[in-house]
Parts: structure tokens; C-alpha cells; sequence
């Protein structure tokens, strides 16, 4: 693994340790008090913070996943060269775009 | 007496069991070595100093990797009975005798030598024993070789291109010599997909080293170290 990528890893890791906790204190909120769809788009609906802390949060999963999926699937399969780095930027690929376009449409709803 | 098993060939009814009197402060290695001069001479292991020097006696003892000229029997038999087998993760020559030739080629892979550069050096060096480059250096130096580390890994026996914490180990305290003009070179050789990122830090190395040795931190530190290049190279091209 190059060095960016470990560096890269890292850097994300230490952002999702604090995104994934406040992404899972937000879903025993929303739960717990028996939010309904519609109070949760009241909440989300024109909300920068919102969109800025999700977009942080799915760029850096993003990053993350992939690199680390990466050389689970070297281990493992044996899967090894430029087609695993295809397929692996593919995945961020998907991950980021998917992620942003669910939190873009939280915001704009 | 001692019930000795040890692998000879494979699967479960590759082993042959011998008998051996228990004596006073008998080592692994001094059992193996009854067994091929009293009872059957085709038995192959490999041995040289007999006094934890050179690195060569290492086998599996009841599982885990050991030197075993360094090991009495009294701490590592269950009951009575000893189970020997060939090292891990290294191919098998005969009987307990691994070919150590891939633990080698990676320390050269590694870079795990000395260069001195293109021009010798004007002077000699001077390096203060309290420097905290020598501090490194003198964690990690006093390797034998033994393959006990190579072994145990575990990152070893699923990628078989790692570069193992023997090798990686020497390339850091070979980091750490301030006398060496090999650096740049050596930090590209650990940072390859075998190299030190794919370190797991589960510490069988450091747990089962004989010398005592942690090549679990020389690999933490090589991660720094090669990210900090990392960094310097990107600042630069910035």
C-alpha cells in the first residue's frame, strides 16, 4: 500500500470515529422520540449543517472503505492489480455519489 | 520418559512418535539430537551454536515457534510429551529443515543491508549512544535470523509476498543508521503492497521473538516514517 493510502485511511478513520458516533446518535433520537418522516424533512429541509456534516461523512466513508476493502479482498481472494484499483475507485465512486445524493435530497425536500 | 511426536510428512499421519529419557535441564534441541544419533539417523533438523547465536534450531514446539537449543523441555511439555514440527509459512525440506531462502530474499527485498553511498564517507561518523537514532537501532539490532518471528505471522501465511518483521525490522534499524545513503530507496521497498501498510499489529512477532525483540514497533515505525516522506514528496511537488 502506498504511503497516501495509509495516510489517507488514517485521516478518515479518525474523522468517521467522530461522524459515525454523532450519525448514530442522531438515529436514537430520531427514533426514540417517534419522529415521524415528516418532522425529520422539517428538520433536515434547508439545513447546511446538515448537509455539510453528512457530505464530510460520506466522502470520507468513501474513502475509507475502499482502500480498506482493498486489502481485505488482496488477502483473501488473491485479487491483485489494476483491475482491483478499477473496481475499487468504482466503489468510491458509487459510495460518494449514492451518499451525497441522499443527503442532498434530505436537504432540498 | 518422553513421548516425542514429530512431523515427517503430512496430514494427521505424518507424524512418528519416538521415546526419550527425560534428564536434567534438557533443552528441545538436545532431544531431537538423542533421537538422530540413537534411534534413527534419517531424521534431518538443522543446528549450529547450540547457545542461541545463530539461528538456526528454530521448529514448532507443541505449536508455537521456538529456538529450540534455548528451550528446556521442562517449560514447554505437555505431561509427557513433546509435538515437533518444521517452521511455518517456509517450505519444507525434509523432516523439521525449512528452506530459509524466501525469509532471506526478503530481507535483501527489503533492503536490510548497508549502503554506503556512491562515495565512501570523509570521516567517520559520529553517533552519540544516547542519540535517539541509536536508541532505535540498538531495539531492533540484536536479531539472529531464527525465522521464529517469520513464522508466527500470521500476515506471513495469507500473503505469502509480505515482507515478514524480520526483514522489516532490520530495514528499520537500517533507517535509523544515520551513516546510510540508501534511504529513499529503502522507504519506496517497505511502502510496496507487501511491505509494512500490510502489517496487522496482532504482535505475534514481538510475542514469540526469543531475543526479545518487538518488530511490531520497528513496523510502526517504518509506517511513520514512510508517511512522513509521503508527506515531504507531496509538499514538494505542491
Amino acid at each position: 500500500m502506498s504511503p497516501l493510502l495509509y495516510l489517507a485511511q488514517r485521516g478518515t478513520a479518525a474523522i468517521l470515529a467522530l461522524t459515525v458516533a454523532v450519525h448514530l446518535a442522531t438515529i436514537v433520537y430520531a427514533v426514540r422520540g417517534g419522529l415521524t418522516a415528516g418532522e425529520i424533512l422539517a428538520r433536515t429541509h434547508g439545513n447546511a449543517g446538515f448537509l455539510a456534516f453528512y457530505a464530510v461523512f460520506v466522502l470520507a466513508a468513501a474513502i475509507h472503505a475502499p482502500i480498506g476493502l482493498r486489502s481485505v479482498l488482496r488477502e483473501w481472494t488473491g485479487w491483485r492489480g489494476r483491475s482491483l484499483d478499477v473496481a475499487m475507485i468504482a466503489l468510491s465512486a458509487v459510495i460518494a455519489v449514492l451518499g451525497l445524493r441522499a443527503a442532498l435530497a434530505v436537504y432540498v425536500a | 520418559m518422553l513421548a516425542v511426536r514429530i512431523r515427517r510428512g503430512e496430514g494427521p499421519q505424518g507424524f512418528q512418535t519416538f521415546a526419550v529419557p527425560r534428564r536434567a535441564n534438557q533443552t528441545v534441541l538436545d532431544v531431537v539430537t538423542e533421537i538422530q544419533r540413537d534411534q534413527d539417523p534419517t531424521l534431518s533438523y538443522r543446528f549450529a551454536c547450540r547457545v542461541g547465536m545463530c539461528g538456526s534450531c528454530g521448529m514448532t514446539v507443541n505449536g508455537r515457534p521456538r529456538w529450540t537449543c534455548r528451550t528446556r523441555v521442562a517449560q514447554v511439555a505437555e505431561g509427557e510429551s513433546l509435538t515437533l514440527e518444521p517452521l511455518r509459512n517456509l517450505p519444507v525440506v525434509k523432516d523439521l529443515t525449512v528452506d530459509m531462502e524466501p525469509f532471506f530474499t526478503k530481507w535483501r527485498d527489503a533492503h536490510g543491508y548497508f549502503e554506503p553511498g556512491e562515495t565512501p564517507a570523509d570521516d567517520f561518523a559520529t553517533v552519540l549512544p544516547d542519540s535517539a537514532e541509536r536508541q532505535e537501532v540498538d531495539a531492533g539490532i540484536e536479531c539472529i535470523n531464527c525465522g521464529v518471528c517469520y513464522a508466527a505471522c500470521d500476515v506471513v501465511s495469507w500473503n505469502p509476498d509480505y515482507l515478514g518483521p524480520a526483514a522489516l525490522n532490520r530495514a528499520w534499524t537500517l533507517v535509523n543508521d544515520v551513516r546510510d545513503r540508501g534511504q529513499a530507496e529503502r522507504l519506496a521497498a517497505v511502502s510496496t503492497d507487501a511491505g509494512c501498510h500490510a502489517c496487522h499489529s496482532h504482535m505475534s512477532c514481538t510475542e514469540h521473538c526469543p531475543k526479545g525483540l518487538a518488530p511490531t514497533f520497528a513496523i510502526a515505525g517504518l509506517k511513520r516514517e514512510t508517511a512522513r516522506a509521503a508527506l515531504r514528496r507531496f509538499r514538494r511537488k505542491a
